[in-house]
């Protein structure tokens, strides 16, 4: 996927800051999923045993990665499934593509999966005359006005009724303009029943890969994603490699924590485990299923024993839910494929730290998303370590585009500040000359201005605390 | 070097050093609830989202169903001939009324017709969890996958002995984490989505009504 | 005699130097011989954030020397204690410090913290009736755990009414460098806050982070009407101590 930026993320988040719409649906949507959140983890108790047990599952198969991708891809194909490995989304899509055409397949439908939006795999199968049709309520909403999803779990939260409204009488031939809710929903159910029962294929994503009995394990409340893997006679999973769990008990509180954490949702309405294409005896189901291992940069992510953890992510998106920024910009601003806090740290690790720096530093660090993470991801720490990848070349780092943008501007200012505070002699002198002659400092000064833009200009105190102290004679030893 | 190999030599190269955590369970064990109490739970659970239930006696249940579908008023039952159960029903169907329809040949030769025509479909299941609602099943040859998907009402058997406390348990309990069918689910309710506004709308891709027969 | 280092942190140290000295003085009201070491600057946290970590160390490494006796180090900010406490080890890890920053990790308080859980500090509250809310900062939150230590302290006070604010935890937008690198980001969340505090109706606002009241006192100031704003430390002094 390309990595050229259309705007660089202040002027993208600026211009989200001042969409009065967007912000409003957003407060209101995050607003809901961090009650449902709460309300489904009432017991701190509770809480903090199952993330230590997320935490605990997600890091050891991390550590046993090649392990157990060997042993998954064993069991698939003792299942029947076909397994493909994929280095680059350049790779995947050419996969997915050639598995089409080899079967005459001209229409897809899809289920949800991030890692399809990862390889831009619609515009890229669009371009090769294979249409890749959403059936996702969320996602169908999108693809109907040609935008990407701005959150990973209910990806058209950026959209009004009426705006839905508008679009399905626009888009959907013979549709009347509608605002209820269960109407449009009919609508989309009556479109996309025709075409799960027309495509060639159907194409999902993985939330889970057991890797000791060759399963995919997908969560699910409406349907779709059953019927995009049991109707059409071909079944195509796309999964990152980081998915592989190794046991099937390791599952259950993974699921548990990424339902309740994802929507506050006990259970999904659906859990379906598929360990093989129509069997012998099965009068339907798939009769080929085929699954594409991605990398995309996974493998380099792993090298580095603190970044690993990114990949512990079970795509909850509570840490979005739950950020300061994220909510009050949308996923759009982002441009990436994963946005928030999450994103944040996955995206320049795939697309180049330097290249991307302005996501780690979109963060007061206030920790909102670490405190609600299912699996223990250190996020605030990794935003900071990325800060560092975009200004250094750290040795021994695997990390893409370190000292990407770097700033010789920016490191000398730090050296300038770690020289005058790391001399108290020195720093006490700025700081009388701060206390005397702070009026003198113009609010639209460099740095300053920034500040002076939405708040009064701070107001250094006659005599700092050190001198005060002195005064009073409070001990020194 | 093929891509495969690339790849996990590319993992390789970590060489992690640290043990692996060892992962304690004592939060998801069991909860070691009595059968009222499980039954009790599970209802709760599935209810609140919009799961109904018809209670009938363990032999009694064929005629529940019956019963219903001419409460109802619905046109025709699909349902799975080869098992014990699907037997029974056939055994206890009335001559005039719903049809009872088996589902005995693969599914390309009446596609269109389990798309557009059927109005509900019955299966059994493996049992059900109680922590938070949810029915067992195991699609296959006697039972297929869209018996329980197209149809816009899916019956489904459940005996309520037949309830674990929770996921791990029935995982276990079911042998699963030895050896799974080709297709297995879990399904607590109605479809559902909450895509448009957040409000929540049933009856998306998958059934519109979940019914749960609940014998004994 | 209980002793204690007490570290100023830059930004009370110029901005709200009376607070720091109310923060000493409470300490003494207990009995306690606060230690003031000279040398004071800066705990490093603005480089450390910002990935400068060569020269966040050589900031930290000074600092660290200042504490050498086995004693509590109070601070008068959630930020700058989540510092020393969570981030000092961070820093210095397979560094000649690292050993002596795990064993000041252990020993770091922010004053609200110290004054309640280990001081049990008794008021009794001097003034008139007064309605105040309370900003416990992200890093005082969530760092160190500090929320029911401020509230605790202000309940002791008989004529204070303490209102929550609707968005408790929700951070206020300052985030240090942040605050001036994403500036329309910072006022965006700053004036939410802002906002959310006027409508608890409170005359003041209360902080217990010296970055996050420069950030809501100079948002209401531009703003033009509100409450007044204080740093907690000089509101338990001033209340229980006639001026």
């Amino acid at each position: 996927m390309s990595a050229e930026l259309e705007v660089d993320f202040l002027a993208a988040s600026t211009r989200a800051l001042g969409d009065p719409q967007l912000r409003r649906n957003f407060r209101r949507a995050m607003d809901g999923l961090m009650a449902k959140r709460a309300a489904a983890f009432a017991d701190p108790d509770e809480w903090t045993r199952m993330r230590a047990l997320g935490a605990s599952i997600r890091a050891k198969n991390l550590l046993k990665l090649p392990e157990l991708l060997e042993r998954l891809e064993l069991n698939l194909c003792k299942n029947g499934i076909q397994v493909h490995w994929a280095r680059t989304t350049d790779q995947a899509n050419q996969i997915v593509l050639d598995l089409l055409r080899a079967r005459g397949v001209t229409a897809l439908v899809k289920g949800k999966s991030m890692v399809s939006e990862e390889m831009g795999l619609n515009h890229f199968l669009e371009a090769h005359g294979v249409e890749a049709l959403e059936s996702d309520l969320g996602e169908y909403i999108i693809q109907l006005d040609g935008e990407m999803p701005s959150h990973i779990i209910m990806p058209a939260i950026h959209k009004n009724k009426d705006q839905i409204a508008r679009l399905f009488s626009e888009r959907i031939k013979q549709a009347k303009y509608t605002e209820e809710v269960d109407e449009l929903t009919a609508m989309a159910r009556t479109v996309l029943r025709r075409k799960f029962l027309e495509a060639g294929a159907g194409l999902s994503g993985v939330n889970f890969a057991v890797a000791e009995t060759g399963t995919l394990c997908l969560v699910e409340n409406e349907g779709n994603g059953r019927m995009s893997t049991h109707v059409p006679p071909l079944h195509l999973a796309l999964m990152g490699l980081e998915k592989v769990v190794e046991r099937l008990e390791e599952v259950a509180p993974l699921y548990s924590l990424l339902t309740r954490s994802a929507t506050g949702q006990a259970i999904s309405t659906y859990f379906n485990l598929i360990s093989g294409p129509r069997g012998p005896g099965e009068l339907d189901g798939p009769r080929e299923v085929h699954v594409v291992i991605l990398d995309n940069g996974r493998s380099r992510i792993c090298q580095d024993p603190e970044l690993r953890a990114t990949l512990a992510c079970i795509r909850c998106g509570a840490c979005m839910n739950h950020c300061p920024v994220y909510t009050r910009i949308g996923g759009h601003a982002y441009q990436a494929v994963y946005p928030g806090p999450i994103g944040s740290i996955l995206t320049p690790q795939v697309e180049g730290a330097g290249l991307r720096h302005e996501l780690p530093h979109a963060s007061s660090l206030c920790g909102a998303c670490a405190e609600v993470c299912p699996v223990g991801i250190p996020i605030t720490h990794l935003l900071i370590r990325l800060r560092r990848e975009a200004g250094h070349v750290l040795p021994g780092s695997p990390v893409r585009g370190g000292g990407g943008a770097r700033s010789r501007r920016e490191d000398l200012a730090w050296r300038a500040w770690s020289w005058v505070v790391g001399h108290p002699g020195a720093y006490r002198a700025a700081v009388w000359c701060a206390t005397r002659l702070w009026r003198l400092l113009p609010a639209r000064a460099p740095v300053l201005e920034a500040w002076t833009r939405s708040r009064a200009k701070p107001r250094a105190a006659g005599a700092s605390l050190q001198e005060l102290a002195r005064r009073k004679g409070v001990d020194h030893v | 070097m093929s891509e495969r190999e690339a790849i996990l030599a590319g993992l390789r190269a970590a060489r992690p050093l640290e043990a692996p955590p060892a992962p304690d369970y004592a939060v998801i064990a069991g909860k070691g609830w009595d059968p009222a109490e499980r039954l009790l739970r599970l209802k709760r659970c599935m209810a609140a989202v919009r799961t109904e239930f018809i209670e009938a006696w363990p032999d009694d249940w064929p005629r529940a169903v019956v019963d219903w579908m001419l409460r109802e008023q619905l046109p025709d039952l699909l349902y799975g001939p080869g098992t014990a159960e699907g037997r029974a029903l056939a055994a206890a169907w009335p001559d005039q009324g719903p049809r009872l329809r088996p589902y005995d040949r693969p599914v390309e030769s009446f596609k269109r017709e389990l798309f557009e025509e059927v109005a509900a479909g019955f299966t059994t299941t493996l049992g059900g969890i109680a922590e938070t609602g949810g029915l067992l099943l195991a699609p296959g040859p006697a039972e297929p996958r869209l018996l329980s998907l197209v149809p816009p009402v899916h019956l489904a058997l459940l005996r309520a002995d037949r309830i674990f406390d929770t996921l791990f348990q029935a995982f276990r309990e079911l042998g699963w984490d030895r050896g799974l069918p080709a297709n297995a689910l879990v399904v607590s309710g109605p479809s559902k989505t909450a895509d448009i506004e957040q409000t929540l709308a049933y009856g998306v891709h998958g059934p519109k009504r979940l019914i749960v027969v609940l014998a004994g | 005699m209980r002793e204690v280092y007490f570290y100023a942190t830059c930004l009370v140290d110029l901005f709200f130097p009376e607070a720091g000295m109310a923060g000493i003085e409470l300490l003494r009201s207990c009995g306690v011989r606060v230690i003031f070491p000279r040398g004071q600057t800066c705990c490093g946290q603005p480089a450390f954030n910002c990935g400068y970590w060569e020269e966040a160390r050589a900031v930290a490494r000074g600092q660290l020397a200042l504490f050498p006796r086995d004693l509590p180090v109070v601070l008068p900010s959630g930020s700058c204690a989540g510092m020393l406490k969570t981030h000092y080890p961070d820093l210095f890890h397979g560094q000649p410090e690292e050993a002596a920053a795990r064993a000041l990790a252990g020993r770091v308080f922010e004053l609200t913290q110290f004054l309640a859980d280990e001081l049990d500090l008794k008021l009794e509250d001097l003034g008139p009736p007064v309605k105040v809310t309370l900003h416990a900062s992200c890093h005082a939150m969530r760092d160190q755990g500090v929320l029911d230590q401020p509230r605790a302290l202000l309940k002791r006070l008989r004529n204070v009414e303490l209102v929550e604010l609707e968005r408790e935890r929700e951070c206020c937008g300052f985030g240090g460098v942040f605050a001036v690198r994403d500036p329309a980001l910072s006022e965006a969340m700053a004036g939410d806050k802002v906002r959310d505090a006027c409508a608890t109706g409170a005359d003041l606002v209360l902080s217990t982070d010296g970055g996050c009241l420069m950030n809501i006192s100079g948002t209401l100031e531009r703003q033009g009407h509100g409450p007044a704003t204080q740093h907690i430390a000089q509101f338990l002094w001033e209340r229980t101590h006639v001026r």
